[in-house]
């Protein structure tokens, strides 16, 4: 029984850490940098033309026919599509913004509860977590992806002959790059997906080139009973191309990344920057932080080096990976001059 | 009738001696090691200095004292007190019901509290805050909510009212929480493993207020059940037999309950879920002592404090720095203890 319910957590922290928090943006920490970024990309695969259902009237070339049939290496294995699907569903908040991002957004009709980016996603009842085979099949589906079969729900849809992509997790900005890469080539876009990785790539490349928080330490929090990553999950690896050192390493001895540190650790490691990946689920920030039993002698709290993360972002695996290089730069950058 | 046989027996003064000297010793080995290693000397030094009118320098700094006193202690001080709330509360359960089986969940509180809860991780956030946190408050009224309705329920029964009467009831009205507490989460999946992990238990993120706020509330729950004691084991020779020698079943049941019901609410409030503890701990105490609630109870508390303090120093040095849930380690090392007292008291006279 109780090793189900540790089963269950484990599993539960990775779909949890990737969906964030559906509460709205409006809270989102003040220091959330880069939407520029996110808006320069979108504008770099507006030019192509996304609304490829109805193109005949565009003179540009048109990626759509790009190959159909394709077949895609999914994680799930090969998937092969017929025709340029029109009526996708996305229940991974990670693949919707990658949807809109390549410029499939017009021809997806349906995205789960968790996907409140971008704001003109369809979002709708769906769940990711206890996907119903009949709301997805009800919505015409003729592609759907996913980031966790729960059981038999590649199985179930493929069975009534709709596609399925499972993209979960990304180990490694490559994976996600191949993630982009493949969504793109699924629905058309597979130019404009190309261009929007090898954006990612350049801006990630000029903040890394420019940030060196080599030496510094920190401390990434997932919640506030301390769940913390290490350096071997996706959003650790992005801190250490930063320089930075994880003082979760260490920590976690199975190796399985997502470690719960003890606050007796985090005191006595003295983090030199803190970063809060739970403001919007949990409502922390510099304040709050500072005020838990002992933190107010962490040099990050006296030294105010403690940086509001907006939960999303920081969770997801998309575009906006570049935000969340951005904004750990920018606080990097702010640390070494205070 | 199940079956428990009575062992008079009384609560001889170097019994609580024992059982105090086994507190005192797990709280020592539970302040000196941690996840950090602070020096046994400085932390003995650092507590002499708290002692009015001696100063000593400990030589710990600033961060060091903090970890002591701001998160090392707290957590000692209220694993003890917990485990000698729930421990108690199962005990009193036990008695009232005459259910070796029952603990202080019994009733519906851990499912209330499980509940709110729920509701505290998903929607705390647009609660209005008052001057105590959300999620103890709402786990606590979802705790005392629970064991009402349970016994609304089991009162509306007219005839044929028995205690069973009263745990079926309780059955019923777990269930039914359960599976609103489970829709709810499913509904806001994001705070699944905030609701397992308090479900596990937890004292992982307490300091000082979260002592304050229970024990008020500890202190009266178990000073009412120890002043109940005898009237338990006036209880356990049946309800009939209770009533020819002027004890009131229903009303001593109320009152033990109650009190076990309002103590065990306010300790879920702060550590979640903690099982095992209110079933091994009198038991063991039982086993060992003697069956008299007059024994069993006083012992109860300070074994209980004792072996959640242990159970505690395990969840966070075993995979330390990491830590593991509390109530994975008191049914790991709980159930197989609790196995061997059983097995070595066979023939013992039981």
């Amino acid at each position: 029984m109780y090793r189900r319910i540790l089963l269950m957590i484990t599993a539960i922290t990775l779909v949890a850490a990737a969906c964030g928090s559906s509460t709205d943006t409006a809270e989102a920490p003040s220091t959330t940098l880069g939407t520029t970024t996110t808006m320069e990309v979108t504008t770099t695969v507006a030019a192509s033309p996304t609304t490829s259902s109805s193109t005949t009237t565009s003179s540009t070339t048109m990626p759509e026919f790009s190959g159909f049939p394709v077949t895609i290496e999914a994680p799930n294995g090969p998937v092969t599509i017929e025709t340029q699907p029109e009526s996708i569903v996305s229940l991974s908040p990670t693949s919707t913004e990658v949807l809109f991002a390549v410029g499939a957004g017009a021809q997806v009709v349906a995205v789960d509860n968790q996907s409140n980016h971008p704001a003109d996603a369809p979002m709708t009842e769906l769940t990711g977590f206890e996907p119903n085979l009949e709301a997805i099949a009800a919505f015409g589906a003729d592609l759907v992806v996913i980031m966790y079969d729960p059981g038999d729900v590649i199985t179930g849809l493929e069975a009534i002959g709709i596609p399925v992509i499972m993209h979960p997790s990304a180990a490694t900005l490559n994976d996600a790059y191949t993630q982009i890469e493949q969504i793109g080539a699924a629905t058309g876009h597979t130019d404009d997906a190309a261009v929007l990785v090898s954006s990612m790539k350049d801006e990630i490349a000029a903040t890394t080139a420019s940030t060196d928080g080599s030496g510094a330490t920190y401390y990434h929090e997932l919640s506030p009973d301390f769940y913390s990553v290490t350096s071997v999950t996706f959003v650790g690896a992005l801190y250490t191309m930063l320089g930075l050192s994880n003082i979760a390493d260490g920590a976690d001895p199975d190796g399985y990344g997502y470690p719960q540190l003890s606050a007796e650790h985090i005191l006595s490691e003295d983090p030199d920057m803190v970063f809060l990946a739970d403001t919007k689920c949990c409502g922390q920030d510099a304040g709050t932080v500072a005020d838990r039993p002992g933190w107010d002698t962490l040099t990050a709290v006296q030294t105010g080096a403690i940086t509001g993360l907006d939960d999303d972002i920081a969770s997801r695996w998309g575009p906006r990976v570049v935000d969340f290089v951005s904004s750990i730069a920018a606080a990097i950058t702010e640390f070494r001059d205070s | 009738m199940t079956g428990e046989e009575i062992r008079p027996s009384r609560l001889h003064w170097w019994w609580l001696v024992v059982a105090s000297a086994a507190l005192v010793s797990a709280g020592l080995v539970a302040i000196l090691l941690g996840a950090v290693d602070l020096d046994a000397r400085a932390v003995i030094l650092s507590i002499a200095d708290r002692i009015p009118f001696v100063d000593v320098d400990s030589g710990l700094n600033n961060r060091q004292e903090a970890i002591l006193w701001e998160l090392r202690m707290p957590r000692v001080v209220l694993g003890g007190v917990v485990g000698a709330m729930l421990a108690v509360a199962g005990g009193s359960y036990q008695g009232s019901f005459r259910n070796p089986l029952a603990d202080p969940y019994l009733l519906g509180a851990a499912a209330g509290a499980g509940l709110g809860a729920t509701i505290a991780f998903a929607y705390g956030s647009g609660l209005p805050s008052g001057p105590i946190d959300t999620l103890p408050l709402l786990a606590f009224i979802g705790g005392v909510g629970g064991v009402a309705a349970t016994y609304a329920i089991g009162y509306s029964v007219k005839a044929g009212r028995t205690p069973v009467t009263l745990i079926l009831a309780g059955v019923a009205v777990a269930a039914f929480l359960t599976a609103v507490q489970t829709y709810l989460q499913q509904r806001n999946a994001e705070t699944l493993r905030e609701v397992y992990g308090w479900i596990l238990g937890r004292l992982s993120t307490v300091g000082w207020g979260e002592v304050w706020l229970v024990l008020p509330y500890v202190i009266v729950s178990t000073v009412v059940i120890l002043l109940g004691a005898r009237r338990l084991d006036v209880l356990s020779v049946g309800d009939d037999e209770a009533v020819t020698l002027g004890v009131d079943p229903s009303r001593v049941r109320l009152v033990m309950v109650l009190a076990a019901t309002l103590g065990t609410a306010a300790v879920v409030a702060v550590s979640g879920l903690i099982g095992f503890v209110g079933i091994i701990v009198p038991h063991a105490v039982r086993i060992v002592f003697g069956s008299s609630y007059r024994v069993v109870l006083p012992l109860s508390v300070l074994f209980g404090a004792t072996f959640l303090i242990l159970a505690d120093l395990l969840a966070r040095t075993v995979a330390s720095p990491a830590e593991i849930p509390i109530g994975v380690v008191t049914a790991f090392v709980g159930a197989p203890f609790f196995a061997l007292v059983l097995r070595s008291s066979r023939g013992l006279g039981s």
